[in-house]
Parts: C-alpha cells; sequence; structure tokens
C-alpha cells in the first residue's frame, strides 16, 4: 500500500493538483487540509471486513505504515522515513520496494499524480487500485469510493482468476497547466482488477458497437448544434467524438469552447472559460462520465466550477456516455461540484444520450460523502 | 453426486457426407424408358440454355442404406429438444405429437394462401376461434398472426403505432419510443428500425426503473411505451398500472410484450392493465415448437381503438362464412406474406384447446411454484448468487442468477459450467440477453411441464458442477467431455476468413488457409 500523504491538497485551494513541493506548500499556507489519511483509513477498514489476515507491505510512517497498524493489520515497512513534505520520489521508491518485495496487488491512496508516479516504476507488472483522494482522477484505476477500493483488494486477493483490465493512467502537467499551458496526456495502461458489478461480455462485439454509436451519436449532437450559442465541450474520449465532428482535434482531457463551428479555445482554465461566457449571451455544455465511477462534475473537470455551471443553466447541458457504462452503474450518476446547493439542483432525472437517436434517462445524486472533501 | 446418471454421447467420427461415397455409387436404379418414350424430349430441353449448368453437380454418390445412417449418425450426436432444456428467458415447451399431426394433414400441408377463401373455411374458422381465445386471455379486441416471431410483432406494433398517430397528424411530433433495459432487446432495436428514438430507462434498487425515471421519460413527443413484464430477470413491476397511466395521459401508446406471459397466464390481462397491444408468442407460450430458427409466430393483438391499422388481411367471421378482409384503408400493410405461419397457429390452437381456460391458469402457478421451488435449492449451491436479493418480491416464472461468487473463488465462470452441463445429458442454459448487468448469468425457466424428478436433476447437475469448480476446476474448465465433440474455439465466428456456408466454400478457405498442413495430411 502507498499513501501520498498530501494528495488532494491543491483542489481545496484551487490550485489544480498537488504536485511540487511548492505547490504543496503555498497549498497548506492557505489552510488545506490532506484527505489522504481519512480516505485511506476507510479502505483499510473495508479490507480488514475480508480479509483482515493480509499483510500489507508499506512505506513508514505517514507513506502508509502507520494507518496500516492503525487498521490492525500485520505491516512491513518496505521504505525509510521521510520528512512531512513527502514528494513524489517517496511514492516512485515505495513502489519499487514493494515491487521487488513481491505483493498481489497495489493498494494506493491519492490522485492521477501519484497513480502516475506509481505506475512510471510498476508498469503493469503489478494490478493496482486506486482509494480516491487526489484532486485529478481521470485515470481509470480509480475506485468509486474508498470502502469500494478495500472491497475490491479484498474480493481480488480472493479470487482464483485475478482478472484485470488495461485501466488509462492519465495526467496533466500541472507545472504548464498553472503557467496557462495545457498538456493532456495519457500516459499509459496499467493493470487494475476487473471489479464486480462492471459489465462483462461474453465476446468484444458489444463494444465495437459502443464505438459506432458513440460516434453516430456524437455526429447527431454536432448537427443539432445552435450555431449561436458557445458549446463549452469535455473532457474525455467520448465528448472528443463530438469534437471531431465538428472536424476538430480537441483536447482530450480539457474543456474546449466552440461556436459557430469555430473553436474559441482549447483546454480552457475557469478564468478563461468565464471570460468566453460573459462575451456571450447563450451557452451550452456537453459532458461525458468520467471512468467507471459514474461522476458527471467535479472529477477530472475542475475547470468547470459551480459558477460556470450556473452561469450555463443546468437545461443546457448534454450528456453523452455508452449504453453499457451507463448500465454498468450501480447507483446511477452523481455529481459533486463542491456548491452544495447547485448539486441538489442537479438531483434528478435527465437524459443521456447513447446512439444516434438513442438515449436514457439516468437518475443523477447529489454528491455522496465519499466524494466530498 | 451419486443419484446423476452416467451419460456419453454416441461419436461417430465421420467425414462430412461430401467425403464420403465412391464414384457410381447409386441409391437408387431406375429401370430404362420404355419403347415409346426413348425418343421423347429430355427434361432438360424445358431449361433455357442461359440457365442450364454445363456440368453434372458434384454430388457424393452413396447408396440409400449409407445416407440413412449418416444421418441416423448425426442425429445420435445431437442432444435433441426432448430432453431436459431450462433453457430460460425463452419458455420451453414440450410440443405434443397431436398437435403435430393436426398440422400434418393434408387440408393443412397441401393448401395454398392464395386457393379461393371459400375453399379454405376450416383453416380460417380455426384462425378466428384461435383469434377469440386470446382476446380472452388479453382482454384485446382483434389479434393478427402475421409476424413470424416475437421481435417481428414488436415491429408490428412499431408499424401500427406509426400508422395510428400519421393518421392523427400527430406522427411528426411523436417520435419517441420508451423501453427498459431489462425489456427485451427487440423493443428498442424495432423501434429504431420503425424510425422512433428509443429512450431506455435503467434499473434502480428494486431491480425495475422508477415511476420517476418514466415520468422524466414521457412527453408529448412519446409514442409509445414497450415493456415486458415481469422483466428479463422474472421481477414483476408492481406499478406497471401507474406506468400505464402516466404513458396515456401524455399521449402515448403502451405495448405489452408478453415473452415472459407464463408466470401471469390467467393471472392479469394487458387490456385490464390498460394496456393498447400485446404480444404473445405461440412457438414458446402456447406450445408451438421453438428453435434451430424454425417458423415462429407472434400474435398481435390490439384494442378496437388501433385495430383499423392492424397488418391485413384480417380474418372475420360473416354470418356462418369466414373471409379475409383485404379492405382496410388504415392497415399499416404488409409485415409478411400472407397470413403468417398458419401451421405453428394450429399447434396452438390444438395446445390451447387441449389446456382449457383452467388448465393454462393452473400452467402458470406450475411455472411460478417450479421456479420458486428451484431457487430454494439453487441458492443453496455454493457459487450461486441471485440479482437484486433485496427485493424479497417473489419472482414469477424465472429468476435471474449469478456465477460471480463461483468464477472469483474457482475461476470457473458461467460460459465453462455451458459447457460442463452437457456432459450429464442435459440441454445448457441459456445466459442474458446484453448489456450483462449482472455479472456471469444464467436465467432458466422450469415452465410447467418438467416434473420435479426432471427440475431436481437439472438442479443436481449445477450442484454437481459447483463441487467439481471447487475441487477440480480443470475438469470443468476443458469440459465437454462426454460429447460428441470436445470444446469448440469460437475465433473461427469471428474470422470472415475461416467461414464457410458451402463445401465450395469450406474447401477454398481451407487450401488457402493452410497448403502446408493439407500437403501432409495427403501424405
Amino acid at each position: 500500500m502507498i499513501v501520498n500523504p498530501v494528495a488532494g491538497l491543491g483542489g481545496a485551494v484551487a490550485l489544480k493538483g498537488s504536485d511540487g513541493a511548492a505547490t504543496i506548500a503555498e497549498a497548506l499556507r492557505r489552510g488545506a487540509r490532506p484527505r489522504a489519511a481519512l480516505h485511506t483509513t476507510r479502505a483499510l477498514d473495508a479490507l480488514a471486513r475480508r480479509r483482515g489476515d493480509a499483510q500489507i507491505l508499506a512505506g513508514a510512517g505517514a507513506l502508509g505504515a502507520d494507518l496500516a497498524a492503525g487498521a490492525g493489520f500485520a505491516v512491513r515497512t518496505v521504505a525509510p522515513a521521510t520528512p512531512v513534505e513527502t514528494t513524489a520520489d517517496d511514492t516512485r521508491r515505495t513502489a519499487a520496494a514493494i515491487l521487488a518485495e513481491g505483493a498481489d496487488v497495489l493498494l494506493f491512496a491519492g490522485g492521477d499524480g501519484t497513480a502516475r508516479d506509481i505506475f512510471d516504476v510498476v508498469g503493469a507488472a503489478l494490478p493496482m487500485i486506486g482509494i480516491p483522494a487526489g484532486v485529478k482522477m481521470h485515470s481509470a484505476v480509480f475506485a468509486r469510493t474508498p470502502d469500494a477500493a478495500g472491497e475490491a483488494a479484498a474480493r481480488f486477493v480472493d479470487s482464483v482468476e485475478r482478472s484485470t483490465h488495461e485501466a488509462e493512467v492519465m495526467d496533466i502537467d500541472e507545472a504548464a497547466l498553472r503557467e496557462g499551458r495545457v498538456g493532456a496526456e495519457l500516459h499509459g495502461y496499467a493493470a487494475t482488477p476487473r471489479l464486480a458489478g462492471v459489465i462483462q461480455s461474453p465476446k468484444s462485439a458489444p463494444r465495437r458497437f459502443d464505438e459506432a454509436a458513440l460516434d453516430a451519436a456524437a455526429r447527431d449532437i454536432a448537427r443539432d448544434l445552435d450555431p449561436a450559442r458557445l458549446y463549452l465541450i469535455g473532457p474525455g474520449t467520448t465528448t472528443r467524438r463530438v469534437m471531431r465532428a465538428l472536424g476538430h482535434e480537441g483536447s482530450l482531457l480539457g474543456i474546449d469552447a466552440v461556436a459557430g463551428g469555430r473553436v474559441l479555445g482549447l483546454d480552457l482554465t475557469a478564468h478563461e472559460i468565464e471570460a468566453h461566457l460573459a462575451a456571450t449571451e447563450r451557452a451550452g455544455l456537453i459532458l461525458g462520465v468520467i471512468g467507471g465511477q459514474g461522476c458527471l462534475l467535479g472529477r477530472g473537470n475542475q475547470q468547470l466550477t459551480a459558477a460556470i455551471v450556473r452561469r450555463v443553466g443546468l437545461a443546457n447541458l448534454t450528456i453523452l456516455a455508452a449504453l453499457e457504462k451507463i448500465a454498468a452503474l450501480e447507483a446511477g450518476l452523481f455529481v459533486d461540484t463542491g456548491d452544495r446547493e447547485l448539486d441538489d439542483a442537479f438531483a434528478g432525472y435527465r437524459t443521456v444520450h447513447t446512439g444516434p437517436r438513442m438515449s436514457s434517462i439516468v437518475r443523477i445524486d447529489a454528491a455522496r460523502t465519499a466524494t466530498a472533501a | 453426486m451419486t443419484g446423476l446418471r452416467r451419460y456419453h454421447a454416441a461419436v461417430w467420427d465421420e467425414p462430412v457426407i461430401m467425403e464420403m461415397g465412391a464414384p457410381g455409387r447409386r441409391g437408387i436404379l431406375f429401370p430404362p424408358f420404355e419403347p415409346g418414350l426413348a425418343g421423347a424430349s429430355e427434361a432438360g430441353d424445358l431449361i433455357p440454355a442461359g440457365m442450364a449448368r454445363e456440368d453434372r453437380p458434384a454430388l457424393p454418390e452413396l447408396s440409400e442404406p449409407e445416407v440413412l445412417r449418416h444421418f441416423l449418425h448425426l442425429s445420435q450426436e445431437t442432444l435433441g429438444m426432448a430432453g431436459i432444456s431450462l433453457f430460460g428467458t425463452c419458455t420451453m415447451k414440450y410440443n405434443a405429437p397431436v398437435s403435430e399431426q393436426a398440422a400434418w394433414r393434408p387440408q393443412l400441408a397441401a393448401i395454398h394462401p392464395e386457393q379461393d377463401e371459400e375453399t379454405l373455411q376450416g383453416l380460417l374458422e380455426i384462425l378466428h376461434e384461435f383469434d377469440l381465445i386470446l382476446r380472452e386471455v388479453s382482454g384485446m379486441d382483434q389479434f393478427v398472426f402475421q409476424a413470424g416471431g416475437g421481435a417481428h410483432a414488436a415491429y408490428t406494433h412499431c408499424a401500427v403505432t406509426r400508422a395510428y398517430f400519421a393518421a392523427k397528424g400527430e406522427l411528426e411530433r411523436r417520435d419517441e419510443i420508451i423501453t427498459t433495459i431489462q425489456t427485451h432487446p427487440c423493443n428498442a432495436a424495432t423501434a429504431a428500425a420503425a424510425g422512433f428514438k428509443v429512450i431506455t430507462l435503467m434499473l434502480e434498487e428494486d431491480g425495475y426503473p422508477s415511476v420517476e425515471a418514466l415520468k422524466a421519460a414521457v412527453s408529448e413527443r412519446t409514442a409509445a411505451l414497450m415493456i415486458n413484464n415481469p422483466d428479463d430477470m422474472g421481477i414483476y413491476n408492481p406499478h406497471i398500472k401507474q406506468w400505464v397511466e402516466i404513458v396515456h395521459e401524455a399521449g402515448g401508446l403502451c405495448f405489452y410484450d408478453h415473452a415472459n406471459f407464463n408466470g401471469v397466464m390467467g393471472k392479469i390481462r394487458a387490456r385490464e392493465l390498460g394496456f393498447d397491444a400485446c404480444m404473445y408468442m405461440l412457438h414458446k407460450t402456447f406450445g408451438a415448437p421453438k428453435g434451430g430458427g424454425g417458423p415462429a409466430v407472434g400474435a398481435y393483438g390490439c384494442s378496437d381503438e388501433l385495430a383499423p391499422f392492424l397488418p391485413r388481411p384480417v380474418v372475420v367471421k360473416a354470418g356462418d362464412r369466414y373471409r379475409l378482409d383485404q379492405d382496410r384503408p388504415q392497415s399499416c400493410g404488409k409485415i409478411r406474406e400472407y397470413f403468417g405461419n398458419v401451421p405453428q397457429v394450429v399447434k396452438a390452437y390444438a395446445w390451447a384447446r387441449a389446456m382449457g381456460a383452467e388448465g393454462i391458469d393452473e400452467a402458470s402457478d406450475i411455472s411460478v411454484l417450479a421456479n420458486n421451488y428451484m431457487e430454494k435449492r439453487l441458492l443453496a449451491i455454493r457459487g450461486i448468487t441471485k440479482s437484486h436479493p433485496d427485493n424479497d418480491v417473489w419472482r414469477t416464472e424465472m429468476t435471474r442468477y449469478s456465477f460471480e461468487t463461483l468464477k472469483e473463488e474457482t475461476g470457473v465462470g458461467v460460459l465453462d459450467v455451458q459447457n460442463r452441463m452437457i456432459d450429464f445429458g442435459i440441454d445448457a442454459f441459456w445466459l442474458s440477453h446484453e448489456p450483462w448487468i449482472v455479472p456471469e448469468p444464467f436465467t432458466p425457466e422450469a415452465g410447467e411441464m418438467y416434473g420435479k424428478e426432471d427440475l431436481d436433476t437439472w438442479i443436481d447437475v449445477l450442484a454437481e458442477i459447483s463441487r467439481e469448480a471447487y475441487t477440480d476446476p480443470h475438469t470443468v474448465k476443458t469440459a465437454p467431455h462426454n460429447q460428441a465433440i470436445h470444446q469448440l474455439k469460437g475465433d473461427a465466428l469471428e474470422d470472415p476468413a475461416r467461414w464457410a456456408m458451402t463445401w465450395r466454400a469450406y474447401r477454398r478457405k481451407r487450401a488457402a488457409a493452410a497448403p502446408a498442413a493439407a500437403t501432409i495430411s495427403a501424405g
């Protein structure tokens, strides 16, 4: 197990991530409190309910050993203690030690940055499960909740088949982002357990069908756009299909602005989005569902602040997702904008476009405690 | 398990018939022409030169007993359709020979639909009488039997819906059909094929979509609701009357896909729940044969309000005569040629007459009882769980189970279990329609015709396979072992370069794929 003790610090104070010592210092100065420890404890409790006898390899102290011991597990420390200001190097060093020692599965608490640091070391050689604790969680290695992460680890260890699938590790360059340059990057494919409740299909044909259906739905959406309206599109592979249907490549991880068929900006920051909105009368928002967790707002699209969503208007929201992805959700979609009132206004049923002239009506819930900062 | 009988399928390691026989061998030797006929023209002269083949067909040359023996062997290598088959999501019933005999009679087998209807009176009477029976069962006002299956009947509903709203001048506006993710996917598919937009509602905690979700989906654009109830998992939506009211208030039609009718036969009438139309599968629920892609019938019934839009012709009774009413100006037209797979309708009619109203009602009771008996025993088997365990309402005629636990704990999944079941001489179950909401799914349906001994045998086989999975998973994963052939690799089905539907294609593709191997085997 690896804990990035400062994961999630940046988000609460609008720093778009927590990578880099200077950022962490700034976040702490602004009064941010890490949530990694809290979420890790919840995951460990869930793990203990099924496999209290598991031995946990962890970095010393705040890197995991303290929390694992606190949850009652037998712990073996694989990396020495470090100062409070933990860096990405600690994560990499611990990951290398766990890989060398040999483990069944790697449970980690953090965000995309942590996932990427671990992936750099272990690649697909060690299956990983993310405890959601970071600001950005684009990567498909994260469980929906901390409890689900612990549960998944236990079930994976108990399973004979130990079936994994390729999961995207995605991250954006935070230093560049804070300088106003955005580089979206698919970093690679980690191995992550096939989680219960996720749809398994005996053949690959439906996946190909999904791809074609989404492309056709994206063409429908692109065709029906109001030329007098400003559209904010993204992030993710699904909404990129709309950008491509409009003849633009689009940014994979960013919010792009389009009006009258022209791209007004790619990978926009919240500030830039607000500037575009100020200059237009009517706006629309085209969103996908990120990963398998069913999050519509608040994961990986934090640049869509509550103020921006209010300005666009909930009636002007278009959601595009594969039918299988929607059917796989155990409890519908959820939003976590950090604005309780807005989240509550979202609650209810909304149309999700799933294919050409095909849609679904899906329940959207306000953020649950597990995802609230 | 000691109670299980030993079984092994016949194995006849024979070549395909194209590779059998010897040159010059014949089944029947005909005598020479009589003297007076010798000079008459050859039958081949009647065929235009451009249409005649130049070479004789390359047929295998065998004696008659060789041909009969070969096909006997092929039949021995199949499980056939008279075994224990709790297929699931499809009702499987015994097809009594007495019903088959009715359909073989020359009064039916030797007639043609273009005969003058005065010469078809007996047949038209049966069609009309069966229409009356289904009206009684459903509360609807008119049935037609043109659709060649359940999905085709769903399509019939879309065609009727289109004609109905076109007549009202609302078709432009009403372009949406609502269905649910556990309604048979043919409903969404046929709605889309008929040009409607499709809205699919997802399940919520109890295993069916909420009333609130339906309300959110319904609008002045709603043309119809198309739904199964009980659904594909055997869960009955208790709010169905309210659903119909909500759709009707918005001006939409309601279609009841009765694919899962067995659990509610004689208990509910679609019309009394408010539905405007419904569909029964005669080849499943009503005792006519099902399977192999053979002839099927989706009996489509509707209210008086929709009847003018039915496909034509409709069989009507005038005085003591029956006729085919073609003069229906508002009809949606033809769904299929003539008036359907009539022999299947006759078999279903024979079944319904043999069962009687009380018998149909009792059959439903038995099928629900049998399913719940099975559920108790199946859930006691290690590795089996059921969908929506928190919904404690009894399932009707079937239950959606999962082998997810078995797979996690032993690596044996539902496809492995399927392969192993046939080693015990029983038919493998069906899984679930896609998408798989429940992992490693299966949905057996007991029906009313299997006795307790048969159900116990079937359940004992699953118990034995579970035991094997935990003690000797290799045996299950490499099954079948007692069958005519061993495990097939399905990858050829994904590769057009390896498909062969004809002998010619088989030889060409095999030669292209492995010339080296062909050389070796020739040596």
